[in-house]
């Protein structure tokens, strides 16, 4: 990619000595507003939030440095590792989604198929909903007394189960609808991906006699695989940062709460419920720490799997 | 051993160049009982029943009386079917100001953001100064972190400049952004250069070059962006909640949760409720249905 930028920027360049000192102003001007914001709204606050994370803060500012008082501190409550373990379990289940969305989008690209803008909406619908919308909903679809789930294993003669009340099912289910939430992305981007491989690829699996799990097997899967590890990698970002639907779906008069928060809840928690500002940064470089090592293993694990054309 | 293998490749070889009827002749075949498109149908089907039987239960059950909603066995149709619910969301929250608050958030946030990226999208791919890639990189690095990590120093700035619990409060960090700056980076690079100096030949300025000949070919990404921002922003749910802390700021989506707290424990009320905060975004996605896919199969294959 870098090579494609320079190769672009080189034919500017020549055009702007062309030009007057002007053009120095104009792209002050439309740079200037975005990159003043952007810079006190997201770049100081890196800085400053991993500066937070050795401050000792008080409820009404004041800050004292503590050096890694605070790390050491979340890091040696339970809270922090069973938060980490919770969300890692989260992010864990939610890659199942990839396959799956994979699946359909093969399914709904399937020639001479009617109806597949109607699929594509169905399967997106959950994209558009309100998260908290979303995890009342599903609060209500798994109630343990009166939810349409443990009623329908009730009437098959099997027990229900307290799909929110009980550590790690609890974990596993959400994982589940944060699935169902964000599949319709994941179909539509390898919908996109799908659109790249060229007719003539699966035309000659074809002719070799290659059924259609075949094809899929050993000719969409393999071709498909840039899309799936952009899409695992995003997936874990985003299912590290997980909040919303725990939030709602486990409220603080569940049994089990204090057992299943996330990392983001346990910042959530920290810093705007205790008012442990300096705690709540250290979680989030925590937070960071465990992208950037996650990310990092997942790009070196790509050579393994990955096919570029 | 080698013999039979080279008769077979000197058969097989002329047989793919030369005929195309073979090429034509499985597909047909495979597809003529229709077997595997009944399957294909099939599973479809299921699926499209889990993701919308959610949707359909919300809507049963928001139309149901209180001990209608929790009742088991379980009412499947409503009976008596009744507004109730509907009647109790206005009651219980101030519903209309609620949704003026998003609407009023989404529209700011949207407006703001679609401007600000555009310009600095289309600077950072037209324009040449010193320190723009160490900018842009810096920026870049923004993409990496978790939202948290700033979420905390956003929220001392917005209180240090008093404006929390205020719409501007909620708005102001979400004029800017980092992938929409880069996305429409991305789209003006690949806009060919001839245009801007067609342009400039005919005496426009730069603005001008921006404004009437560059941000039309960029309608796509632009598209591409408002509907993504407008999403994000009407869903968006931990930053509000962080910085509202009051009703007369308050989005829909921190309102609504707000219905969990209260020990009513009235599920047809929660369900109109989620459902009166989710329809506006869904009414826009069913009317924009086409432009929200390709947005969102823009930034999947982009970014």
């Amino acid at each position: 990619m870098t090579r494609q930028l320079r190769g672009r920027n080189a034919a500017p360049r020549r055009s702007a000595a062309q030009l007057s000192r002007g053009r120095a102003w104009w792209a002050v001007l439309f740079i200037g507003p975005a990159g003043l914001g952007l810079v006190v709204f997201y770049l100081w606050p890196i800085i400053r939030g991993i500066y937070l994370s050795f401050q000792d803060v008080g409820p009404f500012g004041g800050e004292t440095f503590v050096g890694i008082d605070n790390f050491v501190e979340v890091f040696s409550e339970p809270d922090l590792g069973r938060a980490l373990l919770n969300t890692l379990l989260y992010a864990v289940i939610c890659l199942i989604g990839i396959p799956v969305a994979m699946i359909i989008a093969v399914l709904i690209n399937t020639k001479g198929l009617k109806g597949r803008s109607l699929f594509r909406v169905l399967f997106f619908l959950p994209v558009v909903t309100m998260p908290v919308a979303v995890a009342l909903v599903w609060r209500l679809l798994l109630n343990v007394d009166y939810g349409v789930l443990n009623l329908s294993l009730r009437a098959i003669g099997l027990p229900g189960v307290a799909w929110l009340s009980t550590p790690v099912v609890n974990m596993v289910v959400i994982a589940i609808v944060g699935i169902w939430m964000g599949l319709g992305t994941q179909i539509i981007i390898f919908t996109a991906g799908l659109q790249g491989i060229p007719d003539t690829l699966i035309e000659a699996a074809e002719l070799d006699g290659a059924g259609p799990v075949r094809r899929f097997v050993s000719v969409i899967v393999p071709l498909l695989s840039p899309t799936t590890f952009l899409l695992s990698v995003l997936s874990v970002i985003a299912s590290m940062q997980v909040f919303d639907l725990i939030f709602l779906m486990i409220d603080p008069n569940n049994p089990a709460q204090s057992q299943s928060q996330s990392l983001v809840s346990l910042f959530y928690t920290r810093g705007f419920l205790q008012h442990d500002l300096g705690a709540a940064a250290a979680i989030a470089c925590v937070l960071l720490a465990i992208i950037l090592v996650l990310s990092a293993i997942q790009f070196r694990l790509q050579r393994r799997w990955v096919h570029y054309e | 051993m080698s013999e039979p293998t080279s008769v077979m490749m000197r058969e097989r070889a002329p047989v793919t160049v030369r005929e195309p009827a073979p090429v034509a002749t499985p597909r047909r075949t495979g597809r003529a009982p229709g077997k595997p498109l009944f399957w294909v149908y099939v599973l479809l089907i299921l699926g499209s029943a889990v993701m919308v039987f959610p949707f359909l239960w919300e809507v049963l059950t928001s139309l149901k009386t209180l001990s209608g909603a929790s009742s088991v066995p379980p009412q499947i149709i409503p009976d008596p079917f009744t507004t109730r619910a509907y009647a109790k969301v206005f009651d219980t929250l101030p519903f209309w100001n609620l949704l003026g608050n998003s609407v009023l958030l989404t529209v700011i946030r949207t407006l703001g953001q679609v401007l600000l990226c555009t310009m600095a999208g289309y600077g950072f791919a037209r324009f040449h100064f010193r320190g723009k890639n160490v900018l842009f990189i810096a920026f870049l690095a923004v993409l990496m972190v978790p939202g948290q990590l700033f979420l905390l120093p956003q929220y001392e700035i917005i209180r240090e400049m008093g404006l929390l619990g205020t719409i501007p409060g909620i708005a102001l960090p979400g004029l800017f952004s980092v992938f929409g700056t880069f996305l429409l980076r991305q789209f003006f690079q690949t806009l060919p250069m001839e245009l801007e100096e067609a342009a400039r030949l005919d005496g426009a300025n730069e603005w001008q070059i921006f404004w009437r000949v560059m941000l039309p070919l960029a309608k796509p990404g632009i598209i591409a962006l408002t509907l993504l921002t407008a999403l994000w922003s009407w869903n968006d749910f931990l930053w509000p909640l962080v910085v509202s802390g009051n009703v007369n700021s308050m989005p829909l989506s921190v309102g609504l949760s707000l219905l969990t707290d209260l020990r009513l424990r009235d599920d047809a009320l929660l369900m109109a409720g989620a459902l009166l905060s989710s329809l506006p975004m869904i009414v826009v996605f069913l009317v924009l249905q086409r432009q929200f896919i390709q947005g969102i199969a823009f930034t999947g294959t982009k970014g």
